[in-house]
């Protein structure tokens, strides 16, 4: 790891100055960055501590839940009202990494994590999204890989909270010079290409700094997550979906994928087809195939498309307490 | 927010900056009090080794995945290698060579020793981390709580029945 100077940001106007600066990289759990740098695939010269900031905690705001973005993963999987109102947030997050990860690792932190591309995490290699000129896994070892989306990049979004949120309408508070305010969580994600290399339109020294989660009626999720062992893994492909009831009738739903692409993947094209619809299981075979309709295998990860057809039908399975004859 | 960003030379000035050069730290370890001085790239796995001389969190992958350096910061087992000891300061940190007290060995120490818990007994102290955190929250785990606790902690020797063994016999020494 390369030498750096190291200051705890004071405030929030002093942390966003400080990352203004040439070189400079927020810390707050750095579950993540450390591990990049301690590869020698980033070396800031200057560390600005978020951990003393007050964007601490969970909060009951009556009609949603407001979760500061240096909230820990433990905190979140444990806390009663994460629990009672959003299982399935609770349960993506303690589905993520170890114990004592989340015990360190935050809220902000995992939303805004890197990829686990292993061209991308090798210090030798120079990919496309380090700077380089060409994504290596396009043609090589691409078993973890993208099979929606079209990027020069085909890493995927490692995040298990990042679908759960989305399907659950999150909105995040970005304070920063570029971008300032309130947005849907989704609207964060975009895909790198040639002229921003980035993962999400936050720019230097934009910080998120809560998350708020809006309360709904009638409403159930789940999240779902295959794994290569049941522990400390990130997701080969994960879904999170939410359904509002209107009678018996689907009112609203969200079917986010993750492990599949770039960003998490919204899959719209499903979830128009469930809309205003009574749950049958003939719909459910139609909504998970709906899901999978546009992706791309590439040489090694092909079996992506049937792990997700599958999640996806379990997890509406579930949630319209069907069961069907294969399960 | 625009106006935040007009402050820049005053600001920068009022932020306390450390490094890259070596710089005091103090720590607070099994309750006592430490001085040292360290770069801040200082991991708190390489303070409590190097600086400390507290050799019983173990260095094996050094990036958060083997779990030998598991120490408990406030309670709570983290991966000493991935925080850096100047963002440790002011807390509680708690390792193995804190456990044994009077020359009494902690009853999951103890557990470990009656279960042959360990072949090499690398991975050990973290393991009796993992476990010791776990039974001071929930003095009475399942089978599934504890596979839980240690499911951060790597054993390649492949202990893990008798370490759960274990668990589940400390758990009924302990008092309640």
């Amino acid at each position: 790891m390369k030498r750096f100077r190291h200051a705890d940001a004071p405030d929030l106007e002093t942390a966003i100055v400080l990352l203004r600066e040439e070189g400079a990289e927020a810390i707050a759990g750095g579950t993540d960055l450390l591990t990049e740098m301690k590869a020698g695939i980033r070396a800031p010269e200057l560390l600005v501590n978020l951990k003393s900031l007050e964007f601490k905690g969970i909060r009951d705001e009556g009609d949603a839940l407001a979760i500061g973005a240096l909230t820990t993963l433990s905190e979140l999987e444990a806390h009663p009202l994460v629990k009672e109102r959003f299982p399935m947030l609770a349960q993506a997050a303690s589905l993520a990494a170890t114990p004592q990860l989340r015990n360190v690792g935050t809220v902000g932190g995992n939303l805004l994590q890197r990829v686990r591309c292993w061209y991308y995490r090798h210090p030798h290699v120079k990919c496309w999204l380090k700077g380089g000129e060409e994504c290596y896994a396009e043609e090589g070892l691409n078993h973890r890989h993208a099979i929606f989306g079209t990027s020069p990049c085909i890493a995927v979004h490692p995040s298990d909270l990042a679908p759960a949120l989305i399907a659950l309408d999150a909105e995040v508070r970005v304070v920063g010079p570029e971008v300032d305010g309130w947005l849907p969580l989704e609207e964060i994600y975009c895909l790198p290409d040639e002229n921003h290399r980035e993962r999400t339109v936050l720019g230097r020294g934009d910080l998120l700094t809560e998350v708020r989660v809006p309360y709904r009626g009638n409403s159930r999720g789940v999240f779902l997550k295959a794994m290569e062992r049941a522990a400390w893994s990130f997701a080969l492909v994960s879904v999170a979906a939410r359904l509002d009831f209107d009678g018996n009738r689907v009112r609203e739903v969200r079917i986010v994928l993750g492990g599949v692409a770039g960003k998490p993947w919204r899959v719209r094209d499903a979830e128009t087809l469930l809309q205003g619809q009574a749950p049958t299981e003939e719909l459910v075979a139609k909504a998970a195939e709906a899901a999978v309709a546009g992706a791309r295998p590439r040489e090694h990860n092909a079996y992506k498309i049937p792990l997700a057809r599958s999640l996806v039908r379990r997890a509406l399975l579930e949630l319209f307490e069907l069961r069907s004859r294969r399960d | 927010m625009v106006k935040v960003f007009e402050k820049r030379e005053s600001t920068l000035g009022a932020a306390d900056l450390a490094g890259p050069d070596p710089v005091s730290l103090s720590l607070r370890v099994n309750g006592q009090t430490f001085s040292f001085v360290a770069e801040p790239r200082r991991t708190l796995l390489d303070a409590l080794r190097y600086d400390l001389g507290l050799t019983g969190a173990k260095k094996g992958c050094d990036e958060g995945t083997c779990g030998a350096c598991t120490v408990l910061l406030n309670g709570k087992p983290v991966y000493s290698c991935l925080l850096l000891a100047v963002e440790c300061q002011g807390h509680e940190i708690e390792t193995i060579e804190g456990l044994a007290k009077g020359g009494k060995l902690h009853p999951v120490q103890e557990a470990f020793v009656e279960h042959d818990a360990l072949q090499c007994g690398f991975c050990t102290p973290g393991q009796i981390l993992s476990i010791k955190a776990l039974l001071d929250e929930n003095p009475e785990p399942t089978e599934e709580d504890i596979k839980r606790a240690v499911s951060g902690n790597l054993c390649r020797c492949g202990a893990y029945p008798h370490i759960v063994e274990a668990a589940r016999a400390a758990a009924k020494k302990l008092p309640r």
